[in-house]
């Protein structure tokens, strides 16, 4: 059903990316997003293609891969650009029929192109070369301040890998019913947009019972392993920052500064 | 180490409302004693309570009547609550539903996670827990790619990893193959041989009974039968009354006797009866 989306899947190998910590990766992330942002000139975005290169290329994941991610995504860029191009008033370029294409419009549709591009490769870099697992925890440590304000940091967290543990069970059990439900007659193949929509209940209905079920049998499990919250746990895996990672820390640094500087001078 | 005294447990019926218009006994009067170190198997066929007796056992319920013991704490002690489900561990039927972490190692370390164990600590924990039950070179698999039997070894790892004194399995074969089965009874009885854990094991299987040192049967919430396998199996009409099979072995023996063979009660192993009938030289082949 999920076959070949490849867009967030990790993507195992072993690199300099791989081994970085995930906290910095997740900072990361978010500091190249705001970059793409900030700048504005067709020199600041060779800034952040140059960056995303050098980052694709340390982490040994085939480009090939990384751009079969992107074909779910096309679509909608195609309808932002197509908007973006037709729809931005100012000088005119080409008239044709109704539709006019102003010079304005194919600035903009291109550079937002650009920027979306750039936006889905540097957000897939991150969960091509971090396990679930690593994020999760890289998001408890990242958003652990927020704990003053008395947001459940912890449980947050926690919920994400426990949803993430669930989710091929829960996948092999869709399709365990389905299977079921042919078997009876059900029909799944149907053009019809009603019958399909109808044809779900069937499948929603006992996959929602025997999650709750699940989550009841779950609950219990974690109480009779004496988990009572985020107090006084101690981590297995404890992340601990290497040399490496403050490096990275320094080369993120210098490539915001670098686009600051850009957007300053507006070049 | 574990001590029930006249337990009683009701469970509240509700209406559509979500009124409570009854209760419904589950468990009625229990008293036992398990001794430190014993094998114990609880028998009983569905909704005869001995799933919710289990649950008491390391306060995930607590009683209606009655009071439990775990280790000379009482279970409805709330100060206790963590130190009794630390010394009593549990695992249940669907070894889905139990394991929390996705990569067998991090399973195995949650229970010392939420006990603050130190980093260090866990791991040395999580190595001797997962040797123990053999499943050492899985440690960086997913769960779902391990079979039954193996995914209930890894719960039953996770619950070693905490350093218990009991382990409380509530009907840990049901959902799994005749193989997976046996290699999860292996596990337990190796347990019991070598670590001296005392095992409380919940089932419907005779075949899993027959290694214990006692045995409790039970029937609408009531021990209805107890002794040691040889005593219960004796009882092989009782057993039938109680919707009970007993191995398939000692019925065979049963019925040869009541046809006039003159045989001893309670016979459980093949051997025994081969050796019974003065035959020898069984081939093992045919095993179950």
């Amino acid at each position: 059903m999920f076959d070949g989306v490849t867009i967030g899947q990790y993507y195992q190998t072993d690199s300099v990316l791989h081994r970085l910590d995930p906290r910095v990766k997740l900072i990361g992330t978010f500091v190249y997003i705001i970059s793409l942002f900030i700048v504005n000139t067709w020199i600041g975005y060779l800034a952040a293609a140059v960056f995303v290169a050098v980052l694709i290329t340390l982490s040994h994941v085939p480009f090939g891969f990384i751009m079969r991610g992107m074909k779910p995504i096309l679509l909608i860029l195609l309808i932002t650009v197509v908007f973006n191009l037709f729809l931005t008033p100012g000088t005119t370029l080409v008239s044709f029929w109704k539709l006019t294409i102003t010079y304005e419009g194919l600035d903009f549709a291109t550079k937002m192109a650009v920027r979306l591009i750039f936006l889905i490769i540097g957000s897939s870099l991150m969960t091509l070369t971090t396990t679930p697992n690593q994020l999760t925890d890289a998001l408890e440590s990242v958003m652990g301040p927020l704990k003053k304000l008395h947001v459940p940091v912890h449980e947050i967290s926690m919920m994400m890998s426990i949803a993430l543990r669930f989710i091929p069970i829960l996948m092999e059990e869709t399709d365990k019913i389905m299977k079921a439900q042919i078997a009876r007659g059900a029909d799944f193949e149907s053009k019809n947009l009603m019958k399909k929509i109808r044809s779900l209940v069937p499948l929603l209905v006992p996959l929602f019972v025997s999650a709750f079920r699940r989550a009841n049998d779950l609950a219990m499990a974690m109480e009779a392993r004496c988990y009572k919250g985020g107090e006084g746990r101690t981590k297995m895996k404890p992340l601990v920052y290497r040399t490496g990672d403050y490096t990275a820390y320094g080369v993120l640094a210098a490539y915001a500064a670098v686009c600051v500087v850009l957007r300053a001078a507006g070049i | 180490m574990i001590k029930t005294e006249q337990l009683v447990h009701d469970y509240e019926v509700r209406d559509d409302e979500g009124n409570v218009s009854g209760t419904v006994r589950a468990v009625d009067g229990v008293s036992l004693d398990v001794q430190p170190g014993e094998f114990i198997a609880v028998l009983g066929h569905n909704g005869s309570g001995k799933s919710t007796l289990a649950k008491h056992l390391n306060a995930l319920l607590y009683p209606t009547e009655g009071a439990v013991w775990v280790d000379g704490m009482k279970t409805d002690d709330d100060l206790k609550l963590w130190t009794i489900r630390q010394e009593a561990g549990m695992i249940f039927q669907n070894p889905d539903n139990q394991i929390i972490g996705q990569v067998v190692e991090e399973d195995v370390g949650f229970g010392p996670e939420n006990l603050g164990v130190p980093t260090a600590e866990i791991w040395e924990r999580v190595e001797e827990a997962l040797k123990t039950v053999g499943m050492w070179e899985f440690r960086k698999k997913s769960p779902n790619r391990l079979s039954g039997g193996q995914k209930q070894r890894v719960s039953i790892a996770g619950v070693i990893a905490m350093h218990p004194k009991c382990i409380i399995m509530d009907e840990p074969t049901a959902m799994l193959d005749p193989g997976g089965r046996h290699e999860v009874i292996r596990a337990a009885r190796a347990l019991n041989d070598v670590e001296k854990i005392t095992i409380i094991l919940i089932t419907h299987h005779m075949e899993e009974a027959i290694y214990a040192d006692h045995i409790f049967v039970m029937d609408e919430g009531k021990i209805a039968l107890q002794g040691t396998p040889r005593e219960v199996f004796a009882h092989v009409e009782e057993m039938q009354q109680l919707h009970l099979d007993v191995p398939k072995v000692t019925l065979l023996a049963h019925e040869l006797r009541k046809s006039g063979i003159p045989l001893p009660e309670g016979i459980l192993t093949k051997e025994e009866l081969a050796q019974a009938l003065g035959l020898s030289g069984v081939s093992d082949a045919q095993d179950r």
